[in-house]
């Protein structure tokens, strides 16, 4: 801490100024604000998969003491806006998927009404449902979005005679996990309604909310300090915190606790569509890729369409003279997919790097030479040239220090005791976005400190530390003189932290409103000076493709008796740009590194098709990668400087880390076994059963 | 969560007191267990009569070799006993290769053999489950049996006992001391836990009141060269897919003298592999007699539509131990 005031803000490694806090248990999270007298909602779910409550009895719990309100659609709550359907709760007795909320019990404490709800009768009745992704659906349709479809080149034509590689690959309906759960507090005094939210996105509520109900935006107050993680599960509004309104409406002037619990969180937290995804790659002898066709399946509400780009880094990631990429959506009686870390990314690149490896393989070229003999020069589609790219610095230095050279690219050669031993590497790369529009107020105190307000979030990421530090930076100051104020809608607006832009586009708002400050106000300003401003446009944003790359390096070893992947080592060397803080950055790339090895091995949701039901609903049966699964992980970074991302050079990190790792891994136990698992997440059995027919065939 | 009393037993008899006529009532322990099936709505007992004080925490030496666990002994403790290191290594292992230290530190011995299944049916009061709610009907039968029972199941139940412990304590002929209120009786541990058959509600013969008050795990020589391996889908934190207890003593001319072998992950109860047992007593320890033992156990497998891969986890699982076992020390 103290070298930070040594050397300068930005880059300084310094330790999270939140820390103390947090272990110490002063850092205060949604559920935990203290409040008088409140109240409990226990929300009531569906167990059909698909249809209509045609019935509720609530009497018993009415006259249960201590249960304050009965929710449900007769009558049903007012809203203004019932148009997304995930957020027009109990507005209709329709059933949309199994764990869907039909009713919600208020009461003074949380065990009356959890007892209170299971007294509550409902009656349904159900229709026939369908949760079972597959490409052959007869619902199966084109969504419509620009990049749904995209043809540049003649694909077709670029695999005749024969696609080189064609492959399908599939990822299980996925789960975001955060370890707090989605929390509401809310409270209606007069006309104003606050909300102490787990969100990844203050304002974000306070749009949302405030139209779904009918307010002013003013009249909704949002705050959220600290976050027990959000992965894309709290980047947008979910019916918990329209039941957690609707319930505080029913008890004015008292507040109202709504914490869903780890079962709930399952259907009613979003999650990850399933994918389906073909891969055909169309190459020269040496190696040149010809064609790159991906087509993509998923999932999404039969009621709502919710769309990732998943082969969105198909178009970008490898030089050939035709790539098209296809997307189609499965209508299904299932939970509301939504963003999960790396929506569009991480499932797509797991497909493509898998198949570049099994490219390298058919034509026995090396892996990384293959990826860099097809490194573009210019983005392949749009033609614009790279605000910056280095890819193949990133696949060089990590080859050495991983000690890639001298490689024998034949599986299931390498034993050690019981365990198949074998290496893999795969592509990262994530685009740099920049959400436009936020705002940051500077204003200077008369203990001479700066007082940085801005409606960011820190989402357990570490941005209390790292964003201080950009303003440090901004107002030439050192880290000491900065307050920092984020996570309340009282603060300029600021957008949702998603596609990790967090970072670069608040540190990008600090800097111009850094900027409008010394303008207005100079070097020596007297305290009250306050200046409220956002970023200046980016010129360079049409002119460039900008993205963030990395490659991933996995070592595993499967246990021959038992198919048991263990991963021993997994580094990942990473192109950046500028790195505000090492340690946090560090933290952000491992634990995406992390979350790659747990979709790789470990994640799955299940669904039980007959009830339509999530069967893994616990953190014992939805497994998460655990502290021994990962062995020695490190991240890396190369110097990388580049002039037109942003006023810092900083390029988004938090998705990236995830990217391509799940695939180095299945490269790996393709290397170690000889059997390539297509379909994630590569379990024991699955390597079992290949192994038991490998040996049935030879 | 429905209201419960709450009352803490100072001594066993005064727990069996509380719980004798009372349906009720529950003995609560660890809590690690009982306590989740409250939230989940799976149990609600009126009456906890919380024994965690009641019971004996310690580990004695029983008078011809044994050790006797009080059956408030916790998980984590009982895997530190150098006794148990040293004479019973396989249940140390197994301990330790279940749940995660914080559980383990609040885990009881008795609370361990008595934990019901992680079929997530039975753990889902909104589905059908026999278990649970005797003649609804079994929802695996149609659904995902991935964790589910290759052998000994019957068609109202397929459920899998999920306990590590139980396993080894199985492999070692454990005796289980239970207290009623018709006095003291003792239950061979492979005698405690128990096939669904037509009543797949009753995971145990004990009677309704019954506490365990300690386990007894006999002088055994074998023990001191077991291990237990388990199987399972992350490196820690998992219940197993397959796991396998074994003890050998080889003689002179490298044939099995003495064996035992019992399975996690395959049944409704803990598996004495008797069957692999015989099949091996007596035979020299090669790969072919492993193998032998291993489909004699297994050749009466059923499985279910998620979990054909068991037969050969199993088999290969049950392998890999013998080998490990009788490598000889400096191979190994
Ligand atoms: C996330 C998670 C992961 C786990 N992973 C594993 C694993 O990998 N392997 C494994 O083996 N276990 C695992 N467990 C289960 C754990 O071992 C058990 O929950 C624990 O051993 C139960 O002991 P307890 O003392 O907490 O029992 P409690 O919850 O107190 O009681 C369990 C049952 O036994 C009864 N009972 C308790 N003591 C007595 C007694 N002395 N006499 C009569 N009845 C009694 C209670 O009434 C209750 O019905 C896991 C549990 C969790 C939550
Ligand atoms: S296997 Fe047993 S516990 Fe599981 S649903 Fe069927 S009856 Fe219930």
């Amino acid at each position: 801490m103290s070298d930070a005031i040594a050397t300068r803000p930005l880059g300084a490694d310094v330790g999270r100024l939140d820390g103390p806090r947090k272990v110490t248990g002063a850092a205060i999270y949604a559920y935990e604000h203290p409040l008088t007298d409140p109240a409990y909602v226990f929300p009531l779910l569906s167990t059909a998969a698909r249809g209509r409550v045609v019935g509720i009895d609530a009497a018993e719990a009415q006259r249960l003491p201590g249960v304050l309100a009965v929710l449900t659609h007769e009558p049903a709550p007012k809203l203004a806006d019932t148009s997304n359907p995930e957020l027009a709760v109990l507005q209709s007795p329709a059933i949309h998927f199994r764990g869907q909320i039909v009713g919600a019990v208020v009461a003074e404490s949380l065990e009356i009404g959890a007892h209170a709800a299971a007294l509550v009768c409902i009656e349904e009745q159900a229709s026939e449902h369908d949760v079972v992704l597959r490409v052959d659906h007869p619902d199966v349709f084109k969504p419509d979005d620009d990049e749904t479809d995209t043809a540049h080149g003649d694909a077709e034509a670029g695999l005749c005679p024969a696609a080189t590689v064609d492959a399908t690959y599939t990822t299980p309906h996925q789960h975001q996990g955060a370890m707090e759960p989605h929390t509401s507090v809310a409270l209606w005094s007069d006309d104003t309604l606050r909300l102490y939210e787990s969100t990844q996105s203050v304002h974000g509520v306070r749009e949302t909310i405030a139209e779904v109900f009918g307010l002013r935006a003013e009249q909704v107050e949002v705050t959220a300090p600290f976050v027990g993680g959000g992965f894309g599960s709290k980047g947008e509004v979910h019916a918990n915190t329209v039941l957690a309104v609707m319930a505080a409406r029913a008890v004015p002037g008292r507040p109202v606790k709504l914490a869903l619990t780890r079962r709930q969180v399952f259907t009613l937290g979003s999650h990850r569509t399933p994918t389906i995804q073909r891969v055909r790659l169309g190459a020269d002898a040496s190696g040149g890729l010809l064609a790159i066709t991906h087509d993509v399946w998923a999932h999404t509400s039969r009621v709502q369409v919710y769309i990732d780009q998943i082969a969105a880094a198909t178009r970008m990631m490898y030089a050939a003279p035709s790539i098209a990429t296809t997307h189609r959506l499965a209508p299904l009686d299932v939970p509301f997919p939504s963003w999960m870390r790396a929506p569009s990314e991480a499932p797509g690149m797991y497909a493509l790097e898998c198949a570049i490896d099994e490219l390298a393989v058919a034509l026995r070229i090396d892996a990384i030479e293959l990826r860099i003999h097809n490194d573009p020069p210019a983005d392949p589609v749009s033609g614009k040239p790279w605000s910056s790219r280095n890819l193949v610095a990133c696949l060089r230095q990590g080859a050495e220090r991983f000690g890639w050279a001298g490689r024998d690219p034949a599986p299931r050669r390498r034993r050690d005791g019981r365990w198949l031993a074998g290496t893999g590497v795969a592509g990262s790369t994530y685009p740099v976005f920049h959400t436009p529009g936020s705002q940051a107020r500077v204003e200077f105190r008369a203990d001479g400190r700066y007082e940085v307000s801005i409606g960011a979030m820190d989402v357990g990421t570490g941005t209390w530390t790292s964003l201080a530090q950009v303003a440090a930076e901004a107002l030439g100051v050192p880290l000491e003189r900065v307050a920092l104020q984020i996570g309340d809608t009282a603060l300029p607006y600021s957008h949702v932290p998603g596609g990790s832009a967090g970072i670069t586009s608040w540190g990008a708002t600090l800097f111009g409103a850094a900027r409008a400050f010394r303008d207005r106000h100079g070097d020596d300003p007297a305290p009250g000076d306050a200046v409220t401003a956002g970023a200046p446009d980016n010129p360079a944003e049409d002119a460039y493709a900008m993205h963030a790359f990395g490659a991933h390096f996995a070592e595993v070893r499967v246990d021959a008796d038992t198919g048991e992947v263990r991963v021993p080592r997994m580094l990942g060397v990473f192109a950046i740009g500028r790195v505000v803080n090492p340690r946090t950055a560090r933290s952000q790339l491992i634990g995406g590194m992390t979350f790659g090895l747990s979709m790789a091995l470990h994640e799955e949701v299940v669904m039980d098709a007959a009830l339509g039901a999530i069967v893994t609903t616990d953190l014992a049966g939805y497994h998460i990668a655990a502290n021994a699964d990962v062995g020695d992980i490190d991240a890396a970074w190369i110097d990388e400087i580049d002039p037109h991302v942003n006023a810092m050079g900083t390029k988004g990190i938090g998705e990236l880390g995830i990217v391509g790792s799940a695939a180095a891994i299945a490269n790996a136990v393709f290397h170690a076994t000889g059997i390539r698992v297509r379909d994630l997440p590569i379990t024991p059995d699955k390597l079992l059963r290949a192994r038991v027919e490998l040996s049935a065939r030879a | 969560m429905k209201p419960f009393e709450y009352e803490r037993a100072a001594d066993t008899g005064g727990a069996v007191a509380a719980l004798a006529g009372r349906r009720g009532a529950a003995y609560l322990a660890g809590g690690t267990n009982l306590v989740d099936h409250m939230k989940l709505g799976i149990a609600s007992p009126e009456l906890l009569v919380d024994v965690s004080r009641a019971l004996d925490a310690r580990i004695e030496e029983l008078p011809g070799g044994g050790l006797r666990i009080g059956a408030g002994v916790r998980n984590a403790d009982l895997a530190a006993d150098m006794r148990v290191r040293k004479r019973y290594p396989a249940l140390a292992r197994a301990l330790l290769s279940g749940a995660s230290g914080q559980l383990r530190n609040l885990a009881t011995t008795g609370g361990n053999l008595l934990q019901r299944t992680r079929c997530p049916y039975f753990q889902d009061p909104t589905t059908p489950c026999n278990k649970r709610e005797p003649g609804s009907g079994c929802s695996a039968l149609d659904g995902h049996t991935r964790q589910h029972a290759i052998l000994g199941a019957s068609q109202h139940c397929v459920a899998t006992h999920p306990s590590d412990m139980a396993v080894a304590m199985l492999a070692f002929d454990a005796v289980v001391r239970v207290r009623g209120a018709g006095g003291l009786r003792e239950i061979a541990i492979a005698d405690l836990h128990r096939l669904p058959g037509d009543v797949p509600q009753r995971d145990t013969t004990l009677e309704h009141g019954e506490l365990i008050t300690d386990v007894d795990l006999p002088s055994l020589e074998i023990a001191a060269r077991s291990t237990y391996r388990k199987v399972r889908d992350r490196a820690s934190y998992a219940f197993a897919l397959v796991s396998v207890a074994a003890a050998v003593e080889l003689a002179s001319d490298d044939t099995f003298a003495d064996v035992r072998i019992a399975f996690g992950g395959l049944a409704h109860k803990p598996w004495r592999a008797t069957l692999a047992e015989d099949e091996l007593r007596g035979r020299p320890a090669t790969e072919a007699a492993f193998r032998a033992a291993a489909h004699a156990e297994l050749a009466a497998a059923q499985p279910l539509r998620d979990n054909a891969f068991k037969i050969a986890m199993a088999s290969n699982a049950l392998v890999a131990t013998l080998r490990e076992l009788t490598m000889p020390r400096a191979a190994r």
